[in-house]
């Protein structure tokens, strides 16, 4: 447990180090300083009227009405199939197949242009897009099924192909003589402030068609994502559930590409998901959360840049989205970052203290020279206490102190320490579980006396009451004490008087 | 179409970025890290938008120093969501690179109110004018591209000749490269650094498309053709500057085939790439899927053969070699199990070796095919018996495994098992095991 926290200490204190080198280049450019002053001066936001604001919260106007209704919609529908994406271990899934409808567009375009229309009839372009997309995902399933390449790789393949063949059919269009591509590149940014009513009547349909499947649906999607082959073995249809789900995220993907772009309909299919399982741990809640984010980032998102002008929206609602992850990241109670730190530190602490309670009373056993409750109670100085343990000063202080408040030892002199009554009762139901469980590895499992300790220690801390109780009816008779005060024998510790200087005679139990 | 240095440039430019991308990118693609440089190549945009609303110009320095900081810093946060936050890899880059790219947008977006800085040339770039901006080097004028993309190139074998063997090990075994001293995290961010200054420098002059797609695309390519460190990355650069040449002619010719002028080169050169995996995938010797496909096809063909075969043998023991010992097509497939596809072909190939003879209305076995078949009956039941005696099977379970494993069985293992055998004359159905006496 301790070793697991220093090593996040050193991760983070490693991969602080480019950050900080990163500013400190930063810095050192020249004319920063100035730099920033007139960058933030040439960057000023208007700062709207109330007035303005008002419209916007009221959805007074009919187009903003539109945009905010609509992208709420579409963050709803891609953060309840997102999720079994998440789960699924899937998340770029769709971004492979955002950028593999580039092309379908493109193509749909040209041949509409060539049929004698203006080439720009939607139903054909997303027509165009869902075959090109459904064409990458089964590229996709090909070399990961058929070769030796990975997912991540089959990903990245189709997501640079399809789209640079999307791009070099843009090319064309661009030169065509019929048409101007001008519209198409909306599909690869976004332009949501221009979504008309019959886009958001899209989206609606979709989300309503994405909500019920996944209600419909919640038992099979919940059973692959988690254990395929138990679904497998159960008789499920995997492949056709499959199916269905990558199907709902074509859909979500392919009327998103209108509304946010090609490249940010990913962030809405990755980020409310992640961002909703920091808060809970099961599937339906982490279901109506991620919902909820997606929803909430988009109609805020949306909002703003109606409120604010000359901000993408598309942008605005993946910053905002991004935005809640960090918050959720933090301080979400089920695994946020600062809910597990402090849990982390608070067993650290606990450790730390049933060792200081345990090194004393090891002392205490040694000095007195027999196994069981010390007779006399020497006081043990500091750096004897710091030698019995690979612990820091800094942490055996804190122990110490935490100890002292708590009465459980008493300081004597110049930093020499004795255990009270209660702390003394305290060490030896301690030490008793430790060496209980030790007894037990030595029977049971054939470990070494030698080896137990570690094994031991790691175990010790989270040795419950009923536990505790099971040992003793296992173990053998010259172990078991009936009086719960009364401690076994340590199998390894010397009986010599100083345990820094000892010869590791093991008196074991009879073997 | 009329080559001129014009298309020379261009193609020497998107050469250089090809091979300085796909020598990298074999690491990414060995370490199942492949979406990083996809990552890397979006999230960049804000580091270029900061430095132009920093230094208010587009000057190269600080947009190059801007954007690579930024790319390194992708790995790091991508880092710190999955390790700090337990999100799984692939999400947390998902939602690093796409906050970071709608970060970028809105910056851009505001920067562009006082300069054209345009997302679309960063994401297509603009690899048909890079001979236009040239500098003059020993009196000669070459374009500017592609002088920064040599030197890119040159840094990158650079830092794999230098690092080969701990790049080689990290990449593999990461544990094995922690008990050897070598850090794999160290490894891990320098391999993110020079992405990332690859990705920068190219993009201006190819656009970020292209630099994932040559990042990914001839590393897979390359792990498909062969299982060496040393020939894969050179096949992997090869490809890439294949691809970067029939990509610019394909630009330039193809759409005319369609009656269009010419289209954008860099995607082009991505979708050649793409063609050039394809290929590969479909006909690499050992990992593609045809020669997987006919290693099965052939291996099926084989087992339908000899099971054919073995039948035959087996009527010739009851009935002996009279015309009773014939059985036609429709018993045979029933009785060894085969398709009408394949029990064609496997009879047809078996007449062929003159190992079956037509006889009425089916089929007989030939004195060849007889010996054949012998050994594989031997097989069988020395199979049986050794699964009944030594793993004490009982008699009725042991033929679907001898079924099996009679198709793999030499020589060598048959005189092995009879020799570890007590009774080598009967099989636990009571079956004469031929060919016992004579063989030895």
């Amino acid at each position: 447990m301790t070793g697991l926290f220093h090593r996040n200490l050193f991760s983070l204190r490693s991969a602080l180090v480019p950050a900080i080198a990163a500013a400190i280049v930063l810095c050192m450019l020249p004319e920063t300083a100035q730099a920033v002053s007139a960058g933030l001066a040439r960057s000023d936001i208007q700062v709207p009227a109330w007035d303005q604001v008002l419209r916007v919260l009221s959805l007074r106007d009919y187009n903003t009405r539109v945009v905010v209704l609509g992208t709420m919609l579409l963050g709803l529908a891609a953060g309840l199939v997102g999720s079994f994406m998440l789960l699924h271990k899937q998340s770029l899934l769709g971004d492979a197949l955002s950028h593999a409808t580039l092309p379908g567009i493109g193509l749909a375009f040209i041949f509409g242009a060539m049929a004698g229309g203006s080439g720009k009839s939607l139903a054909w372009m997303l027509i165009g897009a869902v075959v090109t997309g459904t064409l990458g995902i089964g590229f996709i399933l090909l070399v990961m099924h058929y070769s030796r390449l990975k997912q991540d790789t089959a990903l990245g393949i189709v997501l640079s192909v399809f789209f640079g063949a999307g791009v070099a059919i843009l090319g064309i269009i661009q030169k065509m003589q019929t048409g101007h591509a001008a519209g198409l590149e909306s599909f690869i940014y976004g332009k949501t402030a221009s979504m008309r009513s019959q886009d958001a009547w899209l989206i609606a349909i979709t989300a309503a068609i994405v909500a019920v499947g996944c209600v419909a649906l919640l038992k099979e999607f919940l059973l692959i994502c988690f254990d395929q082959g138990f679904a497998r073995a159960q008789g499920w249809p995997v492949v056709w559930m499959e199916i269905v789900l990558m199907t709902m995220v074509t859909a979500v993907t392919v009327v998103g590409l209108q509304a946010v772009g090609l490249i940010l309909i990913v962030a809405l299919l990755i980020i409310p998901p992640a961002a909703a399982r920091f808060w809970t741990n099961r599937l339906v809640p982490m279901l109506l959360i991620s919902a909820g984010i997606g929803a909430c980032s988009s109609a805020v998102g949306a909002g703003i840049s109606a409120v604010v002008p000359n901000l993408p929206s598309g942008a605005m609602i993946v910053i905002v989205a991004a935005v809640l992850f960090l918050v959720s990241m933090v301080f979400a109670p089920a695994r946020g970052v600062l809910i597990r730190s402090i849990e982390r530190v608070q067993l650290n602490r606990r450790i730390s203290h049933q060792h200081l309670l345990r090194a004393m009373y090891e002392h205490a056993e040694l000095a007195s020279g027999e196994a069981g409750p010390a007779a006399h109670n020497a006081p043990v100085p500091f750096q004897k206490l710091l030698r019995a343990r690979s612990w820091s000063a800094k942490e055996l202080r804190r122990a110490l102190r935490a100890a002292e408040s708590e009465g459980l030892l008493e300081r004597r002199g110049d930093r020499a320490y004795v255990l009270t009554e209660q702390g003394l009762a305290d060490a030896a139901r301690l030490t008793r579980n430790h060496r209980l469980w030790e007894l037990y590895l030595i029977h049971f499992a054939d470990v070494a006396p030698s080896h137990v300790d570690r094994d031991a220690e790691e175990v010790e801390h989270i040795l419950g009451h009923d536990m505790v109780e099971h040992l003793e009816r296992l173990l053998p008779e010259e172990a078991r004490t009936d009086r719960p005060g009364k401690v076994p024998a340590s199998p390894h510790l010397p009986v010599a008087d100083d345990f820094a200087n000892g010869e590791g005679v093991v008196r074991g139990v009879s073997q | 179409m009329n080559w001129a240095l014009l298309d020379t440039w261009i193609v020497l430019a998107g050469a250089l970025c090809a091979m300085s991308c796909a020598l990298l990118g074999n690491f990414l693609v060995l370490r199942k890290m492949s979406m990083m440089g996809d990552a890397i190549s979006h999230a960049v945009l804000p580091g270029l938008a900061i430095a132009f609303l920093l230094t208010g110009s587009r000057a190269s320095l600080p947009m190059f120093i801007g954007a690579a900081l930024v790319g390194v810093l992708t790995a790091v946060f991508t880092e710190w969501v999955r390790s700090f936050g337990h999100v799984e890899e692939s999400a947390s880059m998902g939602v690093v690179f796409t906050a970071l790219f709608a970060a970028g947008l809105v910056l851009i977006v505001r920067a562009a109110d006082h300069v054209d800085l345009d997302p679309g040339c960063v994401l297509y770039g603009a690899i048909e004018m890079t001979p236009l901006d040239v500098v003059s080097v020993m009196g000669r004028w070459v374009p500017r591209a592609v002088i920064t993309l040599s030197i890119v190139l040159l840094v990158n074998v650079a830092f794999v000749a230098l690092f080969y063997k701990e790049l080689k090990i990290s990449s593999f075994d990461p544990g094995l490269a922690t008990t050897l001293g070598i850090s794999s995290r160290v490894m891990h961010y320098l391999l993110m650094t020079f992405v990332a200054i690859t990705t920068v420098a190219s993009f201006e002059a190819v656009g970020s498309i292209l630099v994932v797609a040559m990042l990914i695309v001839p590393g897979a390519a390359a792990h498909l053709l062969t299982d060496r460190m040393g020939y894969m990355l050179i096949l992997s650069m090869i490809i890439g500057a294949a691809s970067a040449v029939l990509g610019h002619i394909a630009a330039v010719v193809v759409p005319g085939w369609f009656g269009y002028s010419d289209t954008n080169t860099a995607g082009m050169m991505a979708v050649m790439v793409g063609l050039f995996f394809g290929v590969v995938l479909l006909f690499a010797p050992r990992h593609g899927i045809l020669s997987k496909v006919g290693h099965q096809a052939a291996l099926r063909l084989r087992i339908a053969r000899e099971d054919i075969l073995g039948l035959l043998y087996r009527q010739e023991e009851v009935y002996g070699t009279s015309s009773a010992a014939s059985i036609d097509f429709g018993r045979l497939r029933l009785a060894t199990g085969t398709g009408p596809l394949l029990g064609r072909l496997a009879l047809l190939d078996l007449k062929r070796r003159g190992d079956v003879l037509t006889a009425g209305p089916g089929y007989t076995v030939t004195e060849k095919g007889r010996h054949g078949a012998r050994d594989l009956v031997r097989s069988h039941r020395l199979w049986e018996s050794y699964l009944h005696e030594s793993l004490g099977l009982d008699p009725d379970h042991v033929h679907s495994s001898a079924d099996r494993i009679e198709h793999y069985t030499a020589e060598s293992m048959r005189k092995e098992i009879a020799s570890s055998l007590k009774e080598t004359e009967r099989d636990p159905h009571g079956e004469e095991i031929p060919g016992g006496g004579k063989n030895e």
